[in-house]
């Protein structure tokens, strides 16, 4: 049987996330509380958690988490990253023996700054060589998986349901401002530790709940441009076309946003003129990333958290905020339980994107 | 009043309009057994003239002063006030075909008595229009003085 | 006499209980099948010259009529079919090209009935085309590399010049001259109602047409008939003509007798004399000579339109292609061997060229690795019989297709292949009046339109179907197809999977 990976492979699931804009820090234990009451909406083929803030004192580093399936791999993907980055600490990433979770990967951490030498050699910009290294060592190094990547933040993914999974990792010891989480539903697989989500590259991590029936129309769009969707899973896709858009192309996240779900035609042709022309130009320049089919998407970033829904509203996503903390989930309970009181709670509509912005790095920015 | 015109940029010279205004106008209503069998044989009332290059159906053109209707001796050809149908009686008409030689369009055939359009009484549209494959016939108020 | 020694092909068939002499048939046949006995009343046939273009089948009153095919057996041959032997007949007798209409009737395999189409079950779901917005208008022209804004909602790019379509499928270019104006007028009227384009192929732009200039493909050819400024710049987009899928490296010949007072103006030749188009365009040996015309085009309207190229599928398609986008097309055209023509060499037309599927598929696939897929639009042409067919096209990485031969069905066209002989009953490909009248454009753009229409809700089905309700999700979007009963090889070139997997 193929495995994922080599197969593509659609799957349900639920999905959460808190983000405290004014970069309060959130222990773990909130975001575990949350996708832990959507138990149901997973089926314990994968749950993960991504966390921003949670290495300040390497906030300049290149966080590598990495799954090794046996020493051999460990070896000469260390070899590799030791050439190619100058690694100032590797670790086991710290978990706990518990029996829901089992038979998995060897997992460590590495914190590293690029090798400018090498990086200058290859004339890329630095975030195209770590993609570039992270995209060859998961394409080429068979038993190494680099599943996350950015720095000042982690991904911490297993094959088991997402409150198991946090345990495992021990995620109450970590606070961060910023948590998504998800439980997942693959329709046929007994589940891959790298399929898991979130899905991260760089700094971007996406949590997604649907499934895309745009996949290939994206993937064969993307991988003009250098991309390889190994995983084969619609969050791959949907985490480069990001990546691309904002970090290639120089749009604003929200832009991006706009161009995976940009408002239908009906739509466009009822607005003023300057709309029209945003929307028309986007959507034919982009027509290969719109995203098409029943989605919800948390993506995390250091700049702040965005939450998108498919045009027809086919997949459920409620947000929330309270204070400087906004709160998003599959399902308006997992927001409650969290947090009881909330001062506004909506569901996010396909055409309207939510984007909550980082307000400290804005500063840190000026 | 409605009117049939001829487009003759568009008269296939097929004659149907012929064979659908037999049958309109036969007993059976069938167009095998009005055009073949049916005995006396309904006569056409609309008539195509010319070739392939250039043809024209012609029929009635129902006159605001109809000059067969002046000229009919018999008072069998009136014209309706309402409608502003041209038609013969039959029963008064002795077909003497006093009427075809007053028409300016010869659109009346002889027979035992003067045939002519009725524009199909009472159908919504002339049977020859309705059959015409190329719309070469329109049914339609092109204006001019009523009745 | 001199001997026939081609026996005839159909049989007409007259159900003697029902005809009633009327005559239709006589009058209506070019071919002068029917006639009137000599008692001018009897109306009988003769067989020998009838195509089967079903003019006198569909027009009978009566239903009395039907055309067979007439069977004169041979000595079984698998090799010497009666085909070849017939064919060798005509050559004895005219030392000539065969010449041949319409598209490649021979039976190469046919991709799209080998290829499968997807739909959503449980994991995603369907969309209802009925209740739900279901996007099919499409875009085409060249896009610049990203977008630039001021911020959301603001765009700050200027856009090259783009065309809207309400449909993916535009009309593919028949030329005045290869067919007639009528039939030209109903498809530009079609055209224009439903929000798409028509070509004028390289007959010019008659006066008549001056109303539809919006929804016009002006071709520039090898002949170069009726090109200059003005022409160029009526119409939604310019098409360099460098090749027909029908007959790709010849070029075409419109005798002389078709060339009427219309028809030489609107080609700016001469009534009476031979309009030839030359193999090459005679300014275009290579692709940086390609370059310089498409810039001169550009230069002559502008900048206002998006100049095309189109090109015949043949065996190194892709990289052709890819030299277009390179060379400044806008918009590429492929159009495959099945495609259609008002005339051909036989040989040609049945023996050069590829499918326009896997045309397609290749020449998608190498912009895709080229990354400069998403720059340009690609246009399939050669043969789309029903929208499934589109939405296949679509799905290997069309933007918009081109037909013709399915809206000349719409509008008489019974496929007889003999439009070659000027003598279409059906009034499209002649350019004699009593037939061209046959077509009344009040009647046919309707038709054509409703086909139209008719293919538009089955492709918002389709993608409805495979939980997609925008065409851009499903362009390139080649998981939603799956290949049946193709080899490794054939699946590879185009993309997809076997059925099953």
């Amino acid at each position: 049987m193929l495995k994922e990976g080599q197969i593509r492979i659609p799957s349900g699931c639920a999905i959460a996330g808190i983000i405290d804009r004014k970069g309060g820090l959130i222990n773990g234990c909130e975001i575990i509380k949350s996708i832990a009451l959507m138990h149901d909406r997973s089926n314990g083929l994968g749950g993960g958690f991504a966390a921003y803030g949670i290495y300040p004192e390497h906030k300049d580093e290149y966080a590598f988490h990495i799954f090794y399936d046996s020493a051999e791999a460990q070896k000469k993907c260390e070899e590799f990253l030791f050439k190619h980055f100058n690694v100032d600490e590797a670790e086991r990433i710290p978990t706990k023996k518990i029996p829901a979770i089992k038979n998995g990967p060897d997992i460590w951490r590495y914190f590293a700054r690029v090798n400018r030498v090498r990086m200058k050699n290859a004339r890329l910009d630095e975030s195209e060589y770590v993609m570039q290294c992270v995209t060859k060592v998961n394409d080429a190094f068979e038993g190494a998986y680099i599943f996350s990547s950015g720095k000042n933040m982690g991904c911490f993914k297993a094959v088991g349901y997402p409150e198991d999974v946090g345990e495992f990792y021990m995620l109450d010891k970590y606070d961060a401002y910023l948590w998504t989480a998800h439980g997942r539903f693959p329709t046929n697989t007994p589940g891959w530790w790298g399929g898991a989500h979130p899905f991260n590259v760089l700094d971007w991590s996406v949590v997604h709940n649907g499934e895309i029936s745009s996949y290939d129309a994206n993937r064969r769009y993307i991988e003009q441009f250098g991309y390889k969707c190994s995983m084969q899973t619609d969050t791959e896709v949907i985490t480069y076309l990001f990546d691309h858009l904002i970090r290639h192309h120089g749009l604003p996240t929200n832009v991006a946003a706009d161009v995976l779900t940009a408002p239908e035609w009906d739509e466009i042709d009822r607005m003023d003129a300057q709309k029209k022309e945003y929307f028309t130009n986007l959507r034919a320049i982009y027509s290969g990333a719109l995203v098409n089919g029943p989605f919800s998407v948390i993506l995390g970033s250091n700049k702040g958290l965005l939450a998108i829904n498919d045009r027809l509203k086919l997949r459920s996503l409620t947000a929330a905020t309270k204070g400087s903390r906004a709160y998003f989930a599959s399902e308006e309970s997992a927001i409650r339980v969290v947090c009881p009181d909330p001062e506004k709670v909506w569901s996010v509509s396909g055409a309207d994107p939510v984007f909550v912005p980082l307000e400290i790095n804005e500063k840190e920015d000026a | 009043m409605k009117k049939v015109y001829a487009k003759e940029e568009l008269c296939l010279n097929c004659h149907l309009c012929e064979v659908f205004c037999k049958t309109a106008h036969s007993l059976s209503k069938d167009v095998i057994k009005a055009n073949k069998y049916e005995q006396p044989a309904p006569a056409a009332r609309v008539k195509v003239y010319g070739d392939n290059k250039l043809s024209v159906a012609v029929n009635c053109r129902h006159c605001e002063e109809p000059k067969c209707v002046k000229a009919c001796i018999t008072g069998a050809m009136t014209k309706d006030k309402k409608t502003g149908i041209v038609s013969v009686n039959e029963e008064k008409c002795i077909g003497c075909m006093t009427c075809l030689a007053v028409c300016p369009f010869g659109c009346i055939q002889t027979g035992k008595f003067a045939v002519k359009c009725d524009l199909c009484r009472g159908e919504d549209e002339p049977a020859c229009v309705k059959n015409c494959p190329n719309r070469a016939l329109v049914y339609t108020d092109l204006g001019g003085a009523e009745v | 006499m001199a001997i026939d020694y081609i026996p005839r092909s159909f049989t007409i068939v007259r159900d003697k209980e029902r005809c009633i002499d009327c005559g239709c048939c006589v009058r209506q046949c070019s071919n002068e099948c029917h006639y009137f006995a000599d008692d001018g009343k009897t109306v009988l046939a003769d067989s020998q010259n009838c195509v089967a273009c079903h003019r006198c089948v569909d027009l009978c009153p009566t239903h009395a009529l039907r055309i067979e095919k007439y069977i004169c057996d041979y000595r079984e041959n698998a090799n010497w079919t009666a085909q070849y032997q017939q064919e060798i007949c005509r050559q004895a007798d005219s030392g000539g090209t065969l010449l041949s209409a319409m598209g490649n009737p021979k039976p190469y395999p046919i991709y799209w009935d080998k290829i499968l189409l997807n739909a959503s079950q449980v994991t995603n779901p369907s969309i209802d085309p009925l209740r739900e917005p279901m996007e099919i208008r499409t875009i085409l022209g060249r896009k610049p590399e990203r977008m630039t804004v001021e911020e959301k909602g603001k765009s700050t790019i200027k856009m090259p010049p783009q065309v809207v379509l309400e449909t993916p499928i535009m009309f593919s270019a028949m030329s005045f001259g290869s067919i007639s104006l009528n039939a030209q007028k109903s498809l530009a009227m079609a055209a224009k109602n439903l929000g798409t384009l028509f070509n004028t192929g390289e007959g010019g732009l008659h006066p008549d047409l001056e109303a539809y200039t919006d929804h016009a493909i002006v071709q520039v050819a090898s002949g170069r008939f009726g090109v200059h400024k003005e022409y160029l710049n009526r119409s939604r987009y310019v098409e360099i003509k460098i090749g027909q899928g029908a007959k790709p490296g010849i070029g075409g010949h419109l005798p002389g007798e078709k060339v009427n007072v219309e028809v030489s103006n609107a080609r700016m030749i001469p009534v009476g004399s031979d309009a030839i188009s030359p193999a090459p365009h005679h300014d275009i040996y290579s692709i940086e000579d390609l370059r310089q015309l498409i810039w001169s085009i550009k230069q002559a309207t502008d900048n206002t339109k998006p100049v095309c190229v189109k090109i015949a599928a043949v065996h190194n398609v892709a990289a052709i292609v890819s030299g277009c986008a390179r060379a400044g097309a806008d918009i590429i055209a492929i159009d495959g061997f099945r495609g259609g023509t008002g005339a051909a060499p036989t040989r040609i037309r049945d023996n050069v060229g590829i499918p326009i599927e896997l045309a397609l598929a290749a020449a998608d696939q190498r912009l895709r690795e080229e990354g400069i897929r998403s720059h340009v639009s690609l246009v399939a042409a050669g043969s789309f019989r029903c929208s499934a067919d589109i939405v296949k096209a679509i799905a290997l990485g069309a933007d918009a297709c081109y037909c013709a031969s399915a809206p000349l069905i719409a509008m008489g066209c019974h496929m007889c292949r003999t439009c070659n002989t000027g003598k279409c009953n059906w009034g499209i490909a002649t350019q004699r009046p009593e037939l061209t009248k046959r077509l009344n454009p009040d009647i046919m753009h309707q038709r054509v339109e409703n086909l139209i229409t008719a293919w538009n809700h089955e492709i918002k089905e389709i993608m409805g179907g495979m939980g997609i309700n925008s065409i851009d999700s499903l362009r390139g979007n080649r998981l939603m197809l799956r290949g049946i009963g193709l080899s490794e090889k054939e699946l590879q070139i185009l993309g997809i999977k076997h059925a099953g997997e």
